[in-house]
């Protein structure tokens, strides 16, 4: 029983601050009219956030389940360097990476450009997708894929007809932590994005508290904090399963 | 099925073109900056106009560069009590929802929500909760009778850390306590009947065979809440924006004041250079100590 009033007052503290932001906003509902008046506009901000995060989910998912195939079914020259070198991303400091980016962008024509940092994000994403999809082309049974090479499939048709659905699961895992990582980045579009109009939420929110004119609005502030909180949690909270099982392989192997 | 040479060398074009949008991604988005970085180390490289070599002399700037020199030190003491801390913390969590009883996966998901919302957004989140006028913390405090007036939560220096450690404890301890669950599950029932039935008491279960047994997902645990830590920029940032008086200012901080607020990119790049290559060789170092 004991534990059981411990578990629950230790529960109470992890979810009062989420509860007391969420009152806090509600608390004068014009904070939410507030908020979608600031800065461009909350419909900018959201929207640039909706494209990023769209784009990082469907890039991530086509790059590693094609390079997840390519190394679990496929023997190439430079396959191991490739695989090292994708893993290596995790080794590097996000600040190390992000400061040449920027120069680097800007060369690519892709200076202050959701798709610009969206190709940032999937690339700072490609060493857990690639890992998850290799994975799981290798869990696949052979049989499955020879069944359609014989059936006169050419691999790419055997690959999108056949192999891609066996794989759903793990594709899920993948859209899922692409989707809350590029959603919720703050680092990245700080750094590669300076123009107002291109703000994606984090950024556009955390600009509430250096207003240069009159006081922070802080009902306006949790607002804003619901607004970016609210999608990850349903999100979590729906796919949960999901999240840990891709935490789970992604735990015990690396 | 017999394999011809033709079809080994169209099955090595294939995994190519399968690997290519990787290899493509891989080389211009990572490996091309890894080398940019270090080349830009080696100019006077403004944020604007043209960039001049001028090696060393980003490198021995370094040694000058107080406000760096002293987010290193503030840096490593973060890191040390945090990670202490997380560790504790999440070892503690994970124990008190191991075993599968009735509600547990609900605390489980409890603590584990806060690591849902973005840590820039939970720093707001905090940035709101522990202010004077608005926060329910000070008034909650004062009815409680624990203090008489209000906190300056992020007004002192040891208050501003004690604060962000806080909000660190909550966005990450679910997340780590998740770590861990992952190496307990994998430690056989079998080992803890064989223990209690010799008479082990709770304390020598724990520390005989429980820690043992999951040291690889300790390691895994520390190696993960120390690259973190030193790479901590978001809930200084965020919430303490470094202050007071820069007593809460992080190497990756400084970093990035070098680059967009005194428009030097070669000396940020030559700080990341820097620690680029302390982070290799800490991380290099634990998992040999601890594997």
């Amino acid at each position: 029983m004991s534990r059981y009033l411990t578990l629950s007052a230790l529960a109470v503290l992890f979810l009062f601050p989420l509860a007391w932001s969420g009152y806090a906003s509600l608390e004068e509902p014009s904070n939410y009219l507030q908020m979608a008046r600031f800065g461009e506009g909350l419909g900018t901000y959201a929207g640039n956030s909706v494209l990023v995060s769209a784009m990082t989910v469907a890039g991530t998912l086509v790059v590693s389940a094609l390079g997840g195939y390519a190394f679990a079914r496929f023997d190439f020259p430079g396959k191991n360097l490739l695989f090292l070198a994708t893993l290596a991303i995790l080794m590097v400091p996000y600040a190390t990476i992000l400061i040449p980016l920027y120069v680097l962008l800007g060369y690519l024509g892709l200076q202050n450009s959701l798709v610009g940092l969206a190709l940032v994000f999937v690339m700072f994403q490609l060493p857990f997708g690639l890992f998850m999809m290799r994975n799981a082309f290798e869990a696949l049974p052979r049989e499955l894929e020879e069944a359609a090479l014989v059936d006169g499939c050419g691999t790419f048709r055997a690959f999108s007809r056949i192999l891609l659905h066996a794989v759903r699961p793990a594709l899920i895992t993948v859209g899922l932590f692409a989707f809350l990582a590029s959603w919720n980045d703050f680092f990245a579009p700080l750094i590669l994005l300076n123009d107002g109009a291109s703000f994606t939420l984090p950024v556009a929110v955390f600009s509430m508290t250096s207003q240069t004119m009159g006081a922070i609005d802080y009902g306006m502030l949790q607002a804003g904090v619901m607004v970016m909180a609210v999608p990850c949690l349903i999100l979590f909270i729906v796919l949960q399963r999901h999240y840990v099982r891709g935490f789970m392989s992604g735990a015990l192997r690396g | 099925m017999t394999v011809t040479s033709g079809t080994v060398t169209s099955r090595k074009v294939q995994g190519w073109l399968y690997a290519a949008p990787t290899a493509v991604i891989v080389g211009v988005l990572f490996l091309a900056p890894l080398v940019l970085v270090g080349w830009m180390s080696l100019n006077r490289w403004p944020l604007l106009g043209p960039a001049v070599f001028n090696a060393p002399e980003n490198y021995l700037d370094i040694a000058g560069n107080t406000l760096f020199v002293d987010a290193v030190f503030f840096t490593l003491k973060y890191t040390a009590i945090t990670t202490v801390l997380l560790s504790l913390v999440a070892l503690g969590l994970a124990l008190l929802v191991q075993e599968r009883r009735p509600g547990v996966g609900f605390f489980r998901t409890a603590f584990f929500l806060p690591g849902a919302v973005g840590f820039a957004a939970a720093g707001l989140l905090f940035y709101g909760m522990l202010n004077n006028d608005f926060g329910p913390i000070d008034p909650l405090l004062q009815t409680l009778g624990i203090t008489d007036e209000p906190v300056r939560w992020i007004g002192t220096p040891n208050l501003a850390l004690f604060s962000t450690i806080t909000l660190v404890l909550w966005r990450f301890a679910g997340f780590n306590m998740l770590i861990l669950l992952t190496g307990l599950q994998a430690i056989p029932t079998e080992v803890y009947e064989a223990a209690r039935s010799d008479g082990a008491n709770r304390w020598q279960i724990l520390t005989r065979i429980t820690l043992p047994l999951l040291r690889p997902t300790l390691a895994l645990m520390l190696i993960l809440s120390v690259t973190g830590s030193l790479l901590a920029f978001d809930q200084f940032f965020v919430f303490t924006n470094g202050g007071p008086d820069n007593s809460t200012v992080s190497m990756v901080m400084v970093i990035y004041r070098e680059a967009f607020f005194r428009f030097d990119l070669g000396g940020a790049a030559a700080l990341s250079v820097v620690l680029l290559v302390v982070l290799v060789a800490i991380n290099a170092l634990m998992l040999r100590r601890l594997r």
